[in-house]
């Protein structure tokens, strides 16, 4: 049991705390303008061209084959730089490894990872959000292509997309769960409507809906088996909920060093103690959050696994992000009276993390059943 | 890094639960069991598990790490162990710390009466003090303040009483006692080495609240699997569901920060080790009243009677909160590691 580096961890460590010197753009710790996305495009690719992106994926895919602890070390770099975090895409990569055959793995994977395709995740539906499988777009065999309708929601990044990963029904007489089929869906194509949504915060380039109109995807873009599409669902949800996949330790940690440097700068006064106190929690809940994912990520030394744990993971995550949103809020302020509004609308973002990725309610039913093993009513 | 337990550590893990699930109490009438509470005391006694904070081979070093004793803590919580383990292995700890040979009988610390840490002698004299895990000891710990630091030295822990927690009885020593000094050649401890035997009393505080709210989580899962109304298992309702996944949540986060200041204890400087520890006690501290109180209510009025073991678990988790200071003062310390001082 040892949470200090091997000599080998030790060596990536200084290496990326070398460049990080040279090669931080200075982004927001999340989405609070516009500006963010663009500029998180352009990190990925600076930081997979330097080699400190994708370090635990599989080489024949761009990535560097190591540990998935190096992720863990990564994070604490780039929180401990003000540098932005990695690009969350670990849930799309598992789950088309997992799933996909050669050719899809070959053809799709490396675009994801070295940052050059930019995904987006066709899900959720107006009408299927908790219970995603209800879900009713439809694909429809026809000769080497599936033709696709039905409307999509929640899909992050919808408006920069490349590609979708597009949940389908091609079967309407099997059981819900078991008609549902996976596609990689190219966006530039007739019949692909997108539609941006305004957060609470604002912004306009993360949410979006995407509605699709007789839109062609070749067979062999199906990823699995006509019918699997519910079990990649699962794959990729329970990935989409561990903070050691998605990178948002360095998030929280970047947001967290920021607000302890103005309180210090302000000694005596100006923060009342339940403001200080406030700030002590963010400081706690981020510190459990890395501690959490690297127990998490070592876990992975014994094989990577999808089970329930990610919903633990991420009412942990959720906890976190909301706790450093409040201290965000009482030390950073509003931004009335002429300050500027990053840390207001950093507070509203947090309030996503309890629905994004499955809502907390359904990770609490999921700890209950999967995990304590209590009763199904 | 691999925080995962080393093949040794999950051994020791292993033989702990096999002995608290066979020794330990499994009612609240268990408690009042003499025989088996002394066959749970013989078998810590022979297993050395309390010894393993002592001075090893070279006379310096410990016999095992912070990791191995919070495993030892958190197992003896987790199994309600109604036998001395915190305040022998703190005891054996200062007395290493001071370079004093082994006590002869069984020994713990004296805190001072609000339990945030050790007592301190004023004047010559330890005004009040309580001495924990009392059951059985013959002499109690405390410190008094010299020139290079402090020496440790040897009270007498007055009678064993259980009114808080109903598995580790307390003492309050007689007041006005001159404690002494542990006989040559101990040494005074310095700023340094107490702020590292604060961050082990931190590490195994923070270890036991962690089994605590396993053990009461447990309790409360079964309960509610057995008990039913409106025709159903009460755990099937999605209200009693939330409040024991999020019992669940709350112990794996303090999981993690527990195990890391258990490692820090060895592993770090003597402040980060402190940090570190102080961290862990916020959040657990914090998490393992809500569990218990969660366990509580998922009883329903059961959970209201003595003779529910949930109370007993809280008990013990406001006895272990106490020591070494509960939410407040160790998040006071977490902000002034930080940087930021009282506000």
């Amino acid at each position: 049991m040892d949470f200090a580096d091997s000599p080998a961890e030790r060596e990536f460590r200084l290496r990326l705390r070398d460049w990080l010197e040279d090669h931080n753009p200075g982004l927001p710790a999340s989405s609070t303008d516009d500006d963010y996305w663009t500029g998180m495009a352009q990190w990925h690719r600076d930081l997979y061209d330097a080699g400190f992106f994708a370090m635990s994926w599989p080489t024949a895919i761009g990535g560097h084959g190591l540990e998935s602890v190096y992720e863990a070390v990564a994070d604490q770099e780039l929180a401990a730089a003000g540098a932005p975090p990695r690009p969350s895409l670990g849930y799309l990569v598992w789950g088309i490894l997992e799933h996909g055959n050669d050719d899809i793995k070959a053809r799709l994977l490396p675009g994801i990872v070295n940052g050059r395709d930019r995904w987006c995740q066709g899900f959720s539906e107006p009408d299927a959000g908790s219970d995603l499988a209800s879900l009713r777009t439809r694909a429809t065999s026809d000769g080497n292509d599936y033709v696709i309708t039905g409307h999509k929601v929640w899909t992050s990044y919808s408006d920069e997309a490349a590609w979708c990963l597009v949940l389908a029904r091609t079967d309407n007489e099997a059981p819900k769960h078991k008609g549902i089929s996976a596609f990689a869906l190219a966006m530039d194509q007739p019949g692909v409507q997108r539609r941006p949504l305004r957060m609470i915060n604002g912004t306009t380039k993360e949410f979006g809906e995407v509605v699709f109109d007789r839109v062609r995807v070749p067979a062999a873009n199906m990823i699995g088996a006509p019918g699997d599409g519910w079990s990649l669902a699962m794959t990729v949800v329970s990935h989409e909920r561990e903070p050691g996949e998605l990178g948002y330790v360095a998030r929280y940690g970047k947001l967290v060093t920021e607000l302890v440097a103005r309180v210090r700068k302000e000694p005596g006064g100006r923060f009342g103690p339940e403001q200080v106190r406030e700030l002590a929690w963010a400081v706690v809940e981020t510190e459990m959050l890395r501690l959490h994912v690297c127990r998490r990520l070592s876990d992975r030394l014994d094989g990577i696994s999808h089970g329930p744990g990610g919903s633990v993971d991420k009412l942990l995550m959720t906890a976190t992000e909301q706790t450093v949103g409040h201290a965000a809020l009482s030390i950073g302020g509003t931004g009335l009276g002429g300050g500027d509004d990053t840390w207001l609308k950093a507070y509203l973002y947090s309030r996503a993390q309890s629905v994004m990725g499955g809502t907390s309610q359904i990770q609490r039913n999921l700890v209950a059943r999967r995990i304590l093993g209590l009763p199904v009513a | 890094m691999d925080v995962r337990l080393s093949p040794e550590q999950q051994a020791l893990r292993d033989a702990l639960s096999h002995a608290v699930d066979r020794l330990g109490p499994n009612t609240v009438a268990d408690l009042d069991d003499a025989i088996r509470r002394s066959r749970l005391e013989a078998a810590l006694s022979e297993a050395g598990w309390r010894e393993l904070r002592s001075a090893g081979a070279d006379a310096t070093s410990p016999l095992a790490s912070g990791v191995e004793v919070a495993i030892v803590a958190e197992e003896l919580g987790r199994g309600l162990a109604d036998a001395p383990f915190l305040g022998p292995t703190l005891a054996a700890e200062l007395r290493r710390l001071a370079a004093a040979a082994p006590a002869e009988g069984p020994e713990t610390v004296a805190f001072a009466p609000d339990l945030s840490g050790p007592a301190r002698a004023v004047g010559g004299v330890v005004p009040a003090a309580v001495a924990v895990d009392a059951a059985g000891a013959h002499g109690a710990l405390a410190l008094v303040p010299g020139a290079d630091g402090d020496l440790v030295a040897e009270l007498a822990p007055g009678r064993a009483e259980s009114h808080l927690d109903l598995t580790r009885p307390t003492s309050v020593t007689d007041p006005g006692l001159a404690p002494v000094p542990l006989a040559a050649p101990s040494v005074a401890v310095g700023e340094d080495a107490m702020a590292r035997w604060t961050a082990l009393g931190l590490a195994l505080t923070c270890a036991d609240l962690v089994g605590v709210m396993r053990g009461a989580i447990g309790l409360g899962c079964e309960y509610v699997s057995a008990r039913r109304q409106y025709d159903a298992p009460v755990g099937s309702f999605q209200a009693v569901q939330h409040l024991l996944a999020d019992a669940q949540v709350a112990m794996e986060g303090s999981r993690s920060v527990a195990l890391h200041a258990a490692w820090a204890v060895d592993a770090l400087g003597a402040p980060e080790a402190l940090a570190a520890g102080a961290l862990a006690k916020a959040y657990c501290a914090r998490a393992a009243r809500d569990v218990c109180e969660a366990v509580i209510q998922v009883h329903g009025g059961i959970g209201n009677t003595w003779d529910c073991l949930a109370h007993v678990y809280l008990r013990r988790a406001l006895l272990s909160t106490d020591l070494f200071g509960g939410v407040g003062p160790n998040l006071g310390r977490v902000l002034e590691h930080q940087g930021i001082g009282a506000n």
